[in-house]
C-alpha cells in the first residue's frame, strides 16, 4: 500500500501534535514533582544577616586557654598533624602581636601585650579576596557573611592561599586521613590537593549550635550577629575598643579583638 | 586479486582475533552485581528517600541536588515527594544502607578501598553498598575518600 503526499502530511502532522502536546503534559508533571519535593533550612538552625566573632583578649592569658579552643576545632573538623609546619592545616592557631597586626605597630606597647598569644582564624571578611581569586567558586560568601568552602569544586590551585592575606588557608599536601588522631565520622575529612579554612562552624549553625571554638572558650570567643543592633558582639564593637586585623588592605574582616576589655591593660 | 588467498585469509584471522572475546566468554552468564536489597539494613521503615526506582535510576542527580542546598544554600532539609522531611546529608543514606555484614569481595577499585595505610577503623572498613553496583559499571564514586562510610556516621 502506497500513500500519497498528502495522507504523509497528514499523519506526520498529527504524530507531531501528539509528541509536542505529550511533552508539554510530561514536562508539567516532572514540575509538580519538583515543587512537591523541596528544601528548606531546619528550624533550629541559628540565622544571621552578618555573623562575626569577638575574641577577648582578657580571657586568654596562658596556653592552657587557647590549647582549649583550638583543640575543641581539631576533634570536631578532623584537622590532621602532620608534625611539621610547612604541611600544617591550621583553621584556628595562635600567633603573636607582631604578625598578627603586621603594619600597625605601637613601639610603646607594653612587652606584656606584645607577648601575648592572640587566636587567629579565617576573617570572614566582608570583601574576601580568596573568593575573587577562586577560579572554579569552589570558595564563595554565602548570604550571611560567612565565607565557606566546597570542597568538591577545589581544585587546588592555591589561588586563594596567595591571596588571603591572613595565611588562614591550608594546602592539603598529603593525605590526612592517617594522621587525624580521633576521626569525627559527622564531619568529612578532606583529600590530598584541596584547600581548606575555618568555616564559622556553618555545619554546627545550621543545626542551632554554636561554633565549637565559642563553646569551649568559656566568654572568651563571642560570636553573633554583627547586623542585629541588640547582640553582644555588636554591643562590643560599638562601645568597646577592639581592633582588626590589616584594616588597611579594605578586606574588611570579621573577626574583632578586644583589647581594653576585662582587666586587661 | 592480487595475492588475493593472503589477504583472505588475514582478513579471517583478524576478524577471529577481534571477536574473540565474544566467543569466548558465550554461553557464561553474567552474574550481575550482588543483590542490593541484601546490602540493606531493612528498617521498619523501608520507603527510601524517594521510591526505590526513582532512587536506582537517579541517586547520583539526588545527591548532587543535596549537595548544592546544603553546601551553597544552606538548606538542611529535604521534603521529598510523600511530604516527609529528611537530612539531605550523605548520613541519612546510610544510616539504611550500610551493610555489615556483607562483606565488599570484589570492592578494590572503590577509592575508599585503596586508601593503604589508613590506620582508622571508621574510615577503611568498605563493606559499603554502593560498592558492588558500581563495581559492576566500572564507576568509581568518591564520596567515601572525604565522607565517613557507613558504620562510620553516629547521627
Amino acid at each position: 500500500m502506497s500513500i500519497n503526499r498528502r495522507q504523509f502530511l497528514k499523519r506526520a502532522g498529527i504524530v507531531t501534535a501528539l509528541g509536542i502536546g505529550g511533552s508539554i503534559g510530561l514536562h508539567g508533571k516532572i514540575v509538580e514533582a519538583a515543587a512537591e519535593a523541596g528544601y528548606k533550612t531546619s528550624s533550629q538552625a541559628l540565622n544571621a544577616k552578618h555573623w562575626a566573632m569577638v575574641v577577648d583578649m582578657s580571657k586568654f592569658k596562658s596556653e592552657d586557654d587557647f590549647k582549649k579552643v583550638a583543640q575543641s576545632c581539631v576533634n570536631i573538623h578532623n584537622i590532621p598533624d602532620f608534625g611539621n609546619p610547612k604541611d600544617e592545616i591550621k583553621w584556628i592557631w595562635e600567633d603573636d602581636y607582631e604578625h598578627t597586626f603586621s603594619g600597625g605597630d605601637n613601639e610603646y606597647l607594653t612587652d606584656s601585650f606584645k607577648e601575648l598569644p592572640f587566636v587567629v582564624m579565617c576573617n570572614h571578611c566582608e570583601n574576601p579576596p580568596c573568593v575573587k581569586a577562586c577560579p572554579t567558586g569552589a570558595t564563595f560568601k554565602k548570604p550571611d557573611g560567612i565565607v565557606d568552602m566546597d570542597y568538591h569544586r577545589c581544585i587546588g590551585c592555591r589561588f586563594c592561599m596567595g591571596a588571603c592575606p591572613f595565611g588562614a588557608r591550608s594546602f592539603n599536601y598529603r593525605d590526612p586521613r592517617p594522621f587525624i588522631k580521633q576521626i569525627n565520622p559527622d564531619f568529612p575529612t578532606r583529600t590530598p590537593g584541596v584547600v581548606e579554612k575555618c568555616t564559622f562552624c556553618v555545619e554546627r549553625l545550621a543545626v542551632g549550635q554554636m561554633p565549637a571554638c565559642v563553646e569551649a572558650s568559656n566568654g572568651g570567643l563571642i560570636f553573633g550577629d554583627l547586623d542585629d543592633p541588640k547582640s553582644e558582639v555588636r554591643k562590643i564593637v560599638s562601645t568597646k575598643y577592639t581592633i582588626r586585623r590589616k584594616t588597611d588592605l579594605g578586606t574588611q574582616p570579621s573577626v574583632y579583638y578586644l583589647v581594653g576589655g576585662g582587666d586587661h591593660a | 586479486m592480487y595475492k588475493g588467498g593472503k589477504i583472505i585469509a588475514s582478513l579471517i584471522i583478524f576478524v577471529a582475533f577481534l571477536t574473540f572475546p565474544f566467543f569466548y566468554n558465550m554461553g557464561k552468564a553474567n552474574a550481575g552485581p550482588e543483590n542490593l536489597a541484601a546490602n540493606t539494613k531493612i528498617t521498619a521503615n523501608t520507603q527510601c528517600v524517594e521510591p526505590a526506582s526513582y532512587m536506582l535510576a537517579n541517586h547520583m542527580q539526588l545527591l548532587n541536588q543535596w549537595r548544592q542546598a546544603y553546601v551553597r544554600d544552606g538548606l538542611t532539609e529535604y521534603t521529598n515527594s510523600q511530604g516527609q522531611t529528611f537530612k539531605d546529608n550523605l548520613n541519612t543514606c546510610i544510616q539504611c544502607h550500610s551493610t555489615g555484614a556483607v562483606s565488599n569481595t570484589v570492592g578494590l577499585s572503590n577509592p575508599a578501598v585503596k586508601n593503604v595505610g589508613v590506620s582508622s577503623s571508621a574510615v577503611n572498613t568498605s563493606d559499603q553498598f554502593c560498592v558492588s553496583c558500581h563495581n559492576y559499571a566500572s564507576v568509581e564514586p568518591t564520596c567515601w575518600s572525604c565522607h565517613s562510610e557507613p558504620g562510620g556516621a553516629t547521627k
